[in-house]
């Protein structure tokens, strides 16, 4: 059976991650994980004209990336599902124009890559496809303008505030048989909490990311010990402990294996005050970085949880607060 | 002496300001703004002049000093020529200033680009 | 799960985990930032004054433009954004802070085009300042004006 419990799915085929591409600015490349990333640009317009058309190039390159990593070519690829930050996912649609296969559009802000993961791995299990590229992306510059304040305005930020990761991230699903396998998914569903400042958006991101990671461990039978990484996106410096205090208040203890992309993505010294956030966050870090790890043998099963925090500038203005959503894949690392 | 005081008074209205951002948690804007209405009360009451003739710079740099001028400039008109001055001499004082802003930041979108 | 964590004490309970605001340092760097600020504008005053030989109240108004070109172009150069998250209100409260949200805003939305990008939006942010400014001005100007025409009259 595909569906488990009550909001996870598996998978009646063996599917994998085949490849993966990464593309990132010059604040991640300048990280601790700066060697594992694919490509860099040492310039947040990346030989672009405007920011958009930057970000849209840092999701060309993961895709041709994946592709040439693979030995393919688009002719190859049956779908292409991604998402990004900017309103009606126009880095993504923009760069689909020039992918000739069917498309999906999705939207889970900082949880789309797992999103657009646990998708995809459903369809190439259902038979619907046999090679789906997902892919997401986010720029620091493009976020600022949309979500905040122009790039160059002077307002201080407080230290709870996490920083958008500039970059893209993308994998190659299929039944091709690879070093990576996607065991299942759990799909979460939107926890409001009240949160109202959205200079902290760590931690009205945790009680989805406790939601989904409680709902899942529970679906699946497991607990923690029965992974060697629980990685959450972006919950920050200040949502991470958050977390674990709240799960371990319910008997889960999460302690060990805990670690947040945003918080490995950056240095204490490159001034990214809570940490790195935005759609790429988790990607790159998981697709570079972590997988690296898993095929070194670092970890054996993984469980990636992405979160996103699902508001607009418009309605925290209006007073609303901060909606979020987490969403669970898990890998597990195969023998070739 | 004129200089130290530029400095500590300018100094103090700006710690005012950022305690409105730490203990307020307000952002730059809203302090931009409430000063502005600050200092517009102030000259109200016939305050701002003093501290301004004290304090030179001190006072007539912030964005306190905006307020003030605003109103400053409307009363000026309203004496010369009555309850319709006020509209008239509301830019008055400030126009440098705003003319200067649109002016520059004009200039500076043509040749510059934002880094990020 | 422990009722700290529950929905209704949720926001609180996060606070609890917020990192101490340095609220002394910060006040301090404010102060700094922006007497270092206003002492420019009281030089650049007595300098209009000495050598163009202006009085007290017209060497204003050569002093405004002048710090306002300073922070446009520093606002250009992508350095007064960096000197802001340090200074905070120290850069922000001084006229600077509102030709820095004039500039920052035009520069930014100039890839939208000259008119419609920079024209509309470069007052995205000072406009409040500025509307904030005159419906005050006005309603304790009329106050005002009233309040002297009752006693005066």
């Amino acid at each position: 059976m595909a569906k488990l419990g009550k909001q996870s799915w598996t998978l009646n085929q063996r599917v994998y991650i085949q490849e993966t591409g990464t593309s990132v600015g010059p604040k991640e490349s300048r990280g601790p994980l700066g060697d594992s990333f694919d490509k860099s640009y040492d310039n947040l317009y990346c030989g672009e004209d405007n920011w958009e058309m930057a970000e849209r190039k840092l999701l060309q390159d993961a895709i041709q990336i994946t592709l040439e990593k693979a030995g393919l070519k688009q002719q190859h690829i049956d779908m292409f599902i991604a998402g990004d930050l900017l309103n009606q996912n126009v880095s993504a649609n923009y760069t689909a124009r020039d992918m000739d296969m069917s498309y999906l559009g999705m939207f889970g802000a900082c949880s789309t890559s797992m999103e657009t993961l646990a998708v995809a791995s459903q369809l190439v299990d259902a038979g619907v496809a046999d090679r789906i590229l997902t892919a997401v992306c986010s720029h620091n510059a493009t976020a600022e303008r949309q979500f905040r304040f122009p790039t160059e305005y002077g307002n201080q930020k407080p230290a709870t505030a996490t920083s958008t990761a500039t970059g893209a991230g993308c994998a190659l699903v299929s039944r091709e048989k690879s070093q990576i396998r996607i065991e299942g998914a759990t799909i979460g569903k939107v926890v409001d909490f009240g949160a109202t400042n959205a200079f902290d958006l760590g931690s009205a991101m945790v009680p989805a990311a406790y939601d989904t990671i409680k709902r899942h461990l529970s679906d699946f039978g497991r607990t923690p010990a029965d992974y060697d990484l629980i990685v959450t996106g972006d919950l920050s410096s200040v949502g991470s402990p958050i977390l674990k205090d709240m799960l371990r208040s319910d008997g889960i203890n999460i302690d060990a294996v805990h670690k947040d992309c945003g918080n490995l993505l950056y240095n204490n010294d490159q001034g990214m005050l809570a940490g790195g956030s935005g759609t790429a966050c988790s990607a790159i870090v998981t697709y570079s970085h972590l997988l690296d790890e898993m095929r070194k043998g670092t970890y054996k099963r993984i469980l990636v949880t992405a979160t996103g925090a699902l508001m607009n500038p418009t309605l925290i203005r209006q007073k609303e607060s901060i909606p979020a959503i987490a969403h669970s894949v898990v890998l597990v690392r195969e023998e070739v | 002496m004129d200089f130290f005081w530029a400095f500590v008074v300018g100094g103090f209205i700006c710690v005012l300001g950022q305690l409105l951002l730490d203990v307020a948690k307000l952002d730059a804007g809203h302090v931009m703004s409430t000063f502005v209405v600050l200092g517009c009360v102030l000259d109200g009451f016939d305050l701002y002049d003093n501290l301004l003739s004290f304090a030179g710079a001190g006072a007539s740099v912030p964005i306190t000093s905006f307020g003030h001028s605003l109103l400053h400039g409307a009363m000026e008109q309203a004496d010369k020529h009555g309850f319709w001055g006020i509209a008239l001499g509301m830019f008055q004082l400030t126009s440098a200033g705003i003319a200067a802003a649109i002016l520059f930041g004009f200039l500076v979108s043509v040749f510059f680009k934002p880094r990020g | 799960m422990d009722s700290k964590f529950k929905k209704e004490n949720y926001t609180d309970t996060a606070k609890t985990y917020y990192p101490k605001v340095p609220y002394v340092r910060n006040c301090l760097k404010a102060f700094f930032v922006g007497g270092f600020i206003c002492l420019i504008g009281e030089l650049l005053t007595k300098f209009y004054m000495q050598v163009f030989d202006m009085s007290q109240q017209e060497a204003g108004t050569p002093t405004v433009t002048t710090l306002i070109l300073i922070s446009a172009i520093l606002t250009g150069l992508g350095i007064y954004d960096r000197i802001a998250q340090f200074a905070g209100a120290g850069s922000a409260v001084p006229v600077t802070g509102f030709a820095n949200a004039v500039t920052s805003a035009a520069l930014e939305y100039k890839s939208e085009g000259y008119v419609l990008g920079v024209g509309s939006n470069m007052f995205k942010l000072a406009g409040s300042v500025i509307v904030f400014g005159v419906t005050s001005a006005y309603i304790v100007g009329i106050i005002r004006y009233i309040f002297n025409q009752l006693i005066g009259g």
